[in-house]
């Protein structure tokens, strides 16, 4: 009976919407809630590059881009997504060891891979729907819950590109790949008790860990206890943007108003620390708001997983929409000074192209998997 | 378990979909704590962040005042300010400090001094991200390649600053002192608030003692800053008080015509205005370009000038002590008037050496020769002043009680620092039998004051304090403390003066017109023969516009050992005697009074006085002629 009503509802909804989104196989409601995360994002771009219209027009533009990868994402049928998993996988691997290797070094991080003249780009982006994918490709054809073997497998699936990508080292990338990629094996029916054993495990491990870290990070992780030990060095991020978010009220400076980002106070102000121009421009109902907006997209996003007719779908669009809840996460509990510093933007609103590209076409996945009929 | 190991489609859903529920279950309480998070910074903590946000952008900026501006008595500027140009770093937002000195080395000059200065600033407290000093005094071309390739360079800056100016340069060193870059150990002594923005302080002579009149009062701004200390806006201001404006005594051309008249040789020149007890000129050679203090100076050239062996930095005029030689000779020859063991008439005879009756040694006259042959013959007092005879005051030291002479002596400020308004004045020594006890432990012998009768032993004085006593004769006895300041345009704190120095007690009018008499002989007496011309006559009397009174003196450095004659050509260079003039003029209604002192010059008439004869002739010759 489930499976039947289930099965009922994208029939239900073409009659709502108009055919013409049907048949390019992109789901309304979906669209209409990242067009408003989209459009509230630039009006606090807008702020946030100090109205240069320069930056605003080239952001613009990505977001253009975006959606036409969306629209492409959600044209290709599941299967093939199903049938490349591995090989993108591989590609992506192989992608990795080559920036380890041959890797162009930005800000003391080995993370972006140039041949020059064509291209330049982050290959760790890619990994955020490739090993998720290849997780799910590689649930698919097995009974679930998982056997401990077939768990064994998937984290390793998981552990090779995210551990390469911490060696980079961009441990906020590297979170997001491990995230997404494990999110699929607890979508799989991973048993919570696993979980609780894993947890147990991980914090009895953590003081071994520690000493793992960069200097870097471990002085990111002291920060967030006392920001004030170190106010010019790691902990000005942390001071400045909680000043920045605890001054703006439950109203807000207004629109343009705020003194942290605009006299420069406020580092990354425009990328990873947005969440902060919200906070201080538009107050307490910006963020809520935009809460809000995230909440919603998630919420629709998890529906769309749970009505997929596949377990590869099914896997492989929770594991993007819980990816996705990870970004906005981590992004707003660390400007926010609840996690250590670690490198991750603002889904859909921090200024930059890539990962607007990149979580747009997982958006788009997640459109062709509902559309797509019997996956 | 076969079962387990076939795929259930529809368990699988069911499991996926319960799942789905506890996550977004768990999606919601995580979102949850994120809105708590913003409630309890935007709502609770609003008021502690608003606080924060105010003390990050608004700052309180003290203003230096514009330093008050010295003039001379005519209106000629001694002292202004000007603006300088500064490369200055701003640490905190430079990633590579090694590199990018390197870098900006290849388009300004940046020596090695330069780098362990800028490391010596940067080692200094400061505030976060306050821009500090690698190069000063930048050159307009300098400014010009440093603006054109500014976007090169994060964290790099030009900055100006106030800073004093000294046009004369090396000319009024010692004359209007200077001023220093202000250091912490002065900041421990300076008024904090005051001197919140000051950057530099009255170090020496006129600038230190009226640095409080000098300085002005500092002002405030407040402003908007952004992140990296750059102002947006001014929010408020409340202006600096421009220090006070001060004209002093001095004379710059004399100034001029004193430095040099003295050339290139050591010494001082300290010249006075008797009526006024003003300062008309101080010269103290070799001097220093104060400038280079301010506009920066390397740690060497400071430890060049301040381990220079002929001493640049020290003022000769008001800390340089020596013995005055025979310039002492009009004060010993006045006491003995007013203690009545001698009188005008009476004469002694000088063959050229002096013993102390029952004692072998023999103090000898500045004529003396290996035979004991010369001397200046009969002398009274008047002829023992221009001839400079030393055994009549040997003669006369032993007729008196040495107390009688050290108390007369006195009210002529030596042993005193008599100015109203020059720092640091030194006090010389006047030594007597109960300095000598607790100083060196030995008992005042006769031989004591007869040295002192002709100005050597232990006494000490100033060129200073050497004007002070020729004008004080030149006043008939009534000393004026000399002082710096002659106007500013509002009464100066520090301006309060000491009660007036009492008049000099002893001597009638007829004893003063005599002393002047016999020192005008000095210069005038000529054309009588052989030891019977003043002993400056022959250097600077022959052609003389007015009547100059004076004293030469020749300070011994060491002693001569008993029997051997002086020989100038055998000593070495700190080891010849000091020159000595002391002079007045007009000798009837004197106008200027001043002494001379050229170090290890030799004889006083023959190297110091033809040098007050220039300035004299300097300051006198133009009134004179407008007359």
């Amino acid at each position: 009976m489930a499976n039947d009503f289930i099965r009922s509802l994208p029939q239900h909804e073409r009659e709502l919407h108009g055919r013409w989104l049907h048949a390019i196989h992109i789901d309304p409601v979906m669209l209409l809630l990242l067009s408003m995360v989209i459009g509230f994002g630039l009006v606090v771009l807008y702020s946030a590059v100090n109205r240069s219209e320069v930056l605003f027009q080239a952001q613009l533009v990505r977001i253009g881009l975006a959606f036409v990868a969306l629209v492409i994402a959600a044209q290709l049928p599941p299967q093939i997504y199903m049938r490349w998993a591995p090989f993108v996988y591989l590609f992506g691997v192989f992608l990795l060891i080559m920036v380890l290797l041959f890797g162009v070094t930005v800000k003391g991080s080995q993370r972006w891979l140039d041949i020059p003249g064509i291209i330049r780009f982050q290959p760790s982006e890619l990994m955020k729907i490739a090993a998720p994918m290849a997780v799910a490709w590689y649930f698919h054809g097995r009974p679930l819950p998982p056997s401990f073997k077939d768990v064994c497998v998937a984290l390793a699936i998981v552990a090779v590109p995210a551990g390469a990508i911490i060696a980079q080292p961009d441990l906020g990338t590297g979170i997001l790949v491990a995230g997404a990629g494990l999110a699929v094996v607890v979508l799989a029916g991973l048993p919570w008790r696993w979980m609780f054993y894993a947890a147990l495990a991980f914090a009895a491990a953590a003081p071994g860990l520690w000493y793992t870290l960069q200097d870097y990070q471990r002085q990111r992780i002291l920060t967030l206890f006392d920001p004030e030990s170190d106010p010019l060095g790691a902990g000005w991020n942390i001071m400045q943007s909680t000043t920045a978010i605890g001054s703006g009220g439950v109203l807000g400076k207004g629109l343009l108003q705020g003194t942290q980002s605009h006299l420069d106070f406020l580092p990354e102000a425009r990328t990873d620390f947005i969440i902060a121009v919200v906070g201080e421009e538009l107050g307490l109902l910006g963020v809520l708001l935009l809460l809000v907006l995230y909440v919603l997209v998630i919420g629709r996003g998890l529906f769309m997983a749970a009505s997929a007719q596949s377990t590869f779908g099914r896997l492989l669009s929770g594991a993007l929409i819980l990816t996705f809840f990870v970004y906005v996460f981590v992004n707003i509990a660390m400007v926010s000074g609840l996690l250590p510093v670690v490198g991750v933007p603002l889904p859909l609103v921090s200024y930059g192209g890539t990962s607007a590209i990149t979580l747009m076409a997982s958006f788009g996945i997640l459109m062709a998997i509902r559309s797509h009929k019997a996956w | 378990m076969v079962g387990l190991s076939i795929k259930d489609p529809i368990r699988e859903q069911q499991m996926f979909g319960s799942r789905t529920v506890v996550l977004f279950l768990g999606v919601l309480l995580l979102v949850g704590l994120l809105a708590l998070r913003f409630v309890q910074l935007q709502v609770w903590e609003h008021e502690t962040y608003v606080t924060r946000s105010d003390q990050n952008r608004i700052q309180v900026q003290p203003l230096a005042p514009p330093r008050g501006l010295i003039f001379d008595r005519h209106g000629e500027l001694l002292a202004d300010n000007r603006v300088t140009s500064n490369l200055t770093l701003v640490t905190e937002r430079i990633d590579n400090l090694a590199s990018t000195i390197e870098r900006l080395g290849r388009l300004v000059s940046v020596t090695p001094a330069d780098i362990s200065d800028f490391e010596t600033r940067l080692r200094r407290k400061r505030r976060p991200l306050e821009p500090v000093a690698l190069r000063q005094a930048l050159s307009e071309e300098e400014i010009a390649v440093l603006a054109v390739n500014r976007h090169r360079f994060r964290g790099v800056e030009i900055t100006s600053e106030q800073i004093r100016n000294y046009p004369y340069g090396s000319l009024l060193a010692h004359a209007i002192g200077s001023v220093r870059r202000v250091t912490e150990e002065d900041l421990q002594r300076l008024d904090e608030v005051t001197y919140s923005a000051t950057k530099f302080v009255g170090r020496r002579g006129v600038e230190k003692y009226y640095e409080r009149s000098l300085h002005g009062d500092v002002g405030y701004q407040q402003v908007e800053t952004d992140a990296h200390g750059r102002i947006r806006q001014v929010l408020d201001i409340q202006r600096p008080v421009a220090g006070q404006n001060i004209s002093l005594h001095l004379d710059s051309r004399l100034q001029i015509a004193a430095s040099a008249a003295l050339g290139e040789r050591r010494g001082s020149v300290v010249a006075l205005d008797p009526r006024s007890g003003g300062v008309l000129a101080m010269v103290s050679n070799p001097g220093y370009d104060p400038n280079l203090f301010i506009s920066g100076m390397s740690t060497e050239q400071f430890s060049e000038l301040s381990h220079a062996v002929y001493k640049p930095l020290f003022n000769r005029a008001v800390n340089g002590q020596y013995a005055p030689g025979s310039t002492f000779k009009p004060i010993v020859g006045l006491a003995g008037i007013v203690e009545e063991v001698v009188t005008w008439d009476e004469t002694v005879e000088d063959r050229g050496y002096f013993k102390l009756p029952g004692q072998q040694r023999i103090f000898r006259d500045w004529s003396w020769t290996r035979n004991n042959a010369g001397g200046q013959g009969t002398v009274d007092l008047r002829r023992a002043i221009y001839r400079s005879s030393n055994v009549f005051f040997y003669d006369l030291a032993t007729r008196m009680p040495v107390e009688r002479l050290v108390d007369f002596s006195a009210q002529f400020g030596f042993g005193e620092a008599t100015s109203i308004d020059v720092a640091d004045a030194s006090r010389g020594l006047l030594p007597d039998p109960v300095w000598k006890r607790g100083y060196k432990g030995e008992i005042w012998y006769p031989g004591d004051s007869v040295n002192m009768s002709i100005g050597q032993g232990d006494m000490l004085v100033t060129p200073l304090q050497m004007a002070t006593v020729a004008a004080t004769i030149a006043n008939r006895g009534r000393l004026v403390r000399p002082r710096m300041l002659l106007s500013s345009d509002a009464p100066l704190p520090e301006a309060d003066p000491p009660p007036p120095w009492p008049e000099v007690v002893g001597p009638s009018a007829d004893d003063w017109e005599n002393m002047v008499d016999a020192m005008e002989d000095v210069i005038h007496r000529g054309n009588q023969g052989f030891r019977g011309n003043g002993t400056a006559w022959a250097y600077i009397g022959r052609d003389i516009a007015y009547r100059m009174a004076g004293k030469s003196g020749t300070a011994q450095v060491v002693e001569i050992p008993q029997g051997e004659e002086y020989n100038e050509e055998e000593l070495a260079e700190f080891q010849r005697k000091h020159a000595w003039f002391i002079a007045f003029a007009p000798a009837d209604k004197p106008l200027i009074a001043l002494s001379v002192l050229v170090e290890n010059g030799g004889g006083g008439s023959s190297v110091a006085a033809p040098v007050a004869r220039e300035v004299m002739d300097a300051y006198l010759l133009p009134q004179l002629a407008l007359r």
